[in-house]
């Protein structure tokens, strides 16, 4: 099985590579880049990428994808269907499901039901803790041999100092990255949106950045003592984005991923009491989303991830206070990425496939992946930064489509999505 | 109806202007007459449909509610919820679609979550009128408390308000700062610091002031609203109890003693009689507290009123 793409602009920062190529697919990886005087191959499958960008598949390493057990939301087959739309060519599911993804068996069981969806590449991250209740370590080696990448309590983020620590120490025999969710819930309990005047305007309970800071903090001086592995989980806010960018200064293994939404809105978006946009962290002021910008430009942020949270509309529309946190992320982070990052001059196209690809696959150990290198398998994201489209829920390939950004035009998305040399999805 | 309020739902006092709460307060003040007849009912809402959805327990502002419908001569209907949409396997919203459905003109809704009845209004034919939403707002509440203020002081432009107690968590406090500030006052905020954040401030642009003690709040007061303790909160423990509530931060004759000579006290019920105020403040001659009751229902008719698209027959 061969597939050539032709004329297209190949960036692939883990090679240094900014300048139009071809690139030849076999056999579900990259056989080689040919330039303008090399002879084509013929009579093969070939797509032409005039005017577009050809990068290493994209890797989110935050999604949910509710399967086991909460299938009414999303199924791993609808989650990687919408992944695909969205240029996604891996992603990295989260452990709360139902049971929750704490021991090899449900490890297993998810990369069993990926495989038969086929589309994207499904790459589970394990709990931390049993039952993510924060007491007891989960059986992370046992996990890894099973095949998660990392491992997490996501939304259950481990409360107490003295476990972490156990964790980082016993995470690193297996060199697994410990992802955290920075969010301290003595300070943030009740809350359910970002503390602050829009909080007290709306009238309602607010978690403060101090929640987040702390336990960003926190997790900083537990991986200096450590030297294990952490990675600080849809960064938010301006004391969290000090914090690694203090613990990248002395060298530290700390890095971070940011959420479309955390630099595409502020809580001012809360402002009429629609329920998506209600997640944790929650959307930030002014002044933390300039915090997040500032870090993403200038490289303390090195991921963008998703969090893509699908909840089905009739848990979702409720009462601000009581509807779940958490909205669908999968087929809008790329074009909020060049509305809010790229066109208005943050970030450039390679620090964008760096966002995207690069970094991820770096950040979880993704061997293979992340780079279009010679031998490396054939996961390519082929995007088009100058199409305008509008995003429309309705249209959704996932199951949920609880999105603030319903009806926004963006301009730039992904035009097609390879796989193991295989074009999954095509605009 | 009135070129000066076209709204078809009644949320807040932030998004009013100040003309339309002019609009609404003097529109009260033509509805007062009605209560003090012998014949207490005006026939403006004929054949209009009145529902109150109440999902808090309310005396007053639910009585008040339902005679103000029932003497504009509208079909008033009462429903009381008292466990949450959840707990009944029904969400809020379909609620209220099956009530819009019986086609009512105005439904008055009381929740305990901030923005339920923005919400609703989004969904829903009939006019909404906010009775008080979790800690956001409680629009009648503040219309009342102004009419009382212009009633005893003339002119709501230049005066002194302190509000003390629990800002944080209190609908009656945002509503009134709104509107209060919005008509040209100066007002002033204490209470316990767990219960006062810092970022209050930022409410509105002008006119507000957040004080250290309450003693700088009530200095040159020409009034005073004092908020009530609700004791279900205790449990967050923002203060340790209400015997030490009533020594440092309730208001007493001799605390009182700091604002005007003629200063005036409100307090939007129900009170905690010996916490929040004294019974020798709450029953003397500067308190409005029963006042404020007797406008409310004129304030009611007239938000009524104004939202059903008014009436030529209101004066027959």
């Amino acid at each position: 099985m061969k597939l050539l793409i032709t004329n297209g602009h190949l960036i692939d920062p883990a090679e240094g590579q900014n300048s139009g190529k071809h690139l030849l697919i076999e056999n579900g990886r990259v056989a080689a880049w040919l330039g303008a005087n090399d002879e084509l191959p013929t009579d093969i499958e070939t797509f032409d990428a005039t005017g577009l960008i050809v990068a290493p598949g994209f890797i989110d390493l935050h999604v949910h994808l509710r399967e086991p057990g909460q299938e009414h939301k999303e199924t791993i087959a609808t989650g990687a269907a919408a992944a695909v739309v969205g240029g996604w060519t891996s992603i990295c599911c989260m452990p709360n499901t139902k049971p929750i993804n704490d021991n090899a068996a449900i490890t297993r069981f998810i990369i069993e039901q990926s495989n038969r969806a086929g589309l994207a590449n499904v790459f589970p991250i394990g709990a931390i803790t049993k039952g993510s209740d924060g007491s007891e370590l989960a059986e992370m080696g046992e996990m890894k041999t099973a095949g998660i990448v990392a491992v997490s309590d996501d939304g259950r983020p481990v409360p107490n100092a003295g476990m972490m620590r156990r964790a980082l120490e016993y995470a690193k025999d297996f060199d697994l990255t410990v992802v955290d969710h920075c969010e301290d819930k003595s300070l943030s309990h009740g809350g359910v949106m970002h503390e602050g005047k829009m909080s007290l305007l709306l009238g309602l309970k607010g978690m403060p950045a101090l929640a987040e800071d702390i336990d960003a903090m926190r997790d900083v001086l537990l991986s200096e003592a450590t030297g294990a592995k952490v990675h600080i989980a849809h960064i938010s806010t301006k004391g969290a984005v000090e914090a690694v960018r203090w613990a990248k200064s002395k060298g530290l293994r700390v890095t971070s991923e940011v959420a479309p939404h955390h630099f595409a809105l502020t809580d001012e978006a809360v402002e009429g009491y629609d329920t998506s946009t209600k997640m944790a962290p929650p959307l930030r002021s002014r002044e933390h989303v300039e915090a997040v910008l500032e870090a993403i430009k200038d490289g303390t942020i090195d991921a963008i991830a998703t969090d893509h949270a699908p909840h089905h509309a009739d848990e979702k529309n409720l009462e601000y206070d009581r509807a779940p946190f958490g909205i669908t992320g999968l087929e809008t982070a790329i074009g909020l990425a060049f509305e809010k990052l790229v066109h208005p001059g943050i970030i450039d196209l390679v620090r964008l496939v760096e966002m995207f690809s690069t970094n991820p696959a770096k950040i979880f150990g993704l061997e293979e992946r992340g780079t279009l290198k010679v031998g490396s398998i054939a996961d390519v994201t082929i995007i088009n930064p100058d199409l305008e489209w509008t995003y429309d829920v309705n249209q959704t390939k996932s199951k949920s489509k609880n999105s603030p950004f319903h009806n926004q035009t963006f301009r730039g998305c992904a035009v097609a999505t390879i796989v193991g040399g295989k074009i999954v999805y095509q605009r | 109806m009135d070129k000066n309020f076209q709204r078809k739902d009644l949320l807040g006092i932030r998004n009013l202007s100040a003309d339309e709460i002019k609009t609404l307060l003097q529109t009260a003040d033509t509805f007062r007459d009605v209560s003090r007849r012998e014949v207490k009912k005006v026939p403006a809402l004929r054949g209009k449909t009145v529902i109150n959805l109440f999902f808090e327990n309310s005396t007053r502002t639910r009585t008040s509610f339902e005679l103000a419908a029932k003497r504009l001569s509208a079909d008033a209907v009462n429903i009381s919820v008292s466990t949450s949409s959840v707990a009944k396997g029904e969400t809020i919203l379909d609620t209220a679609m099956n009530l819009d459905a019986m086609a009512p003109h105005i439904i008055i809704v009381r929740h305990g979550s901030a923005g339920v009845p923005h919400q609703l209004a989004k969904v829903s034919r009939a006019s909404i009128v906010n009775a008080g939403d979790g800690s956001n707002e409680h629009p009648t509440q503040a219309l009342l408390d102004a009419m009382t203020i212009k009633e005893h002081k003339g002119e709501i432009l230049g005066l002194n308000v302190a509000i003390l107690g629990d800002i944080l968590h209190s609908r009656v406090a945002r509503s009134n700062v709104h509107l209060l500030t919005k008509l040209g006052a100066t007002v002033r905020v204490a209470g316990p610091n767990p219960l006062v954040p810092n970022d209050f401030c930022g409410l509105v642009n002008n006119g507000l002031t957040i004080c250290p003690t309450i003693e700088d709040a009530l200095e040159n007061a020409d009034v005073v609203m004092v908020l009530r303790i609700q004791k279900e909160r205790m449990n967050d423990a923002f203060f340790p109890t209400m015997r030490e509530y009533s020594i440092y931060y309730g208001l007493t004759k001799d605390r009182l003693k700091l604002a005007k000579s003629d200063a005036i006290v409100l307090h939007p019920g129900p009170m905690n009689r010996g916490i929040e105020i004294a019974s020798d403040v709450a029953d003397g001659s500067s308190s409005l507290i029963l006042n404020q009751v007797e406008y409310g229902l004129a304030v009611r008719m007239a938000v009524l009123y104004l939202l059903s698209g008014g009436n030529e027959n209101k004066e027959q």
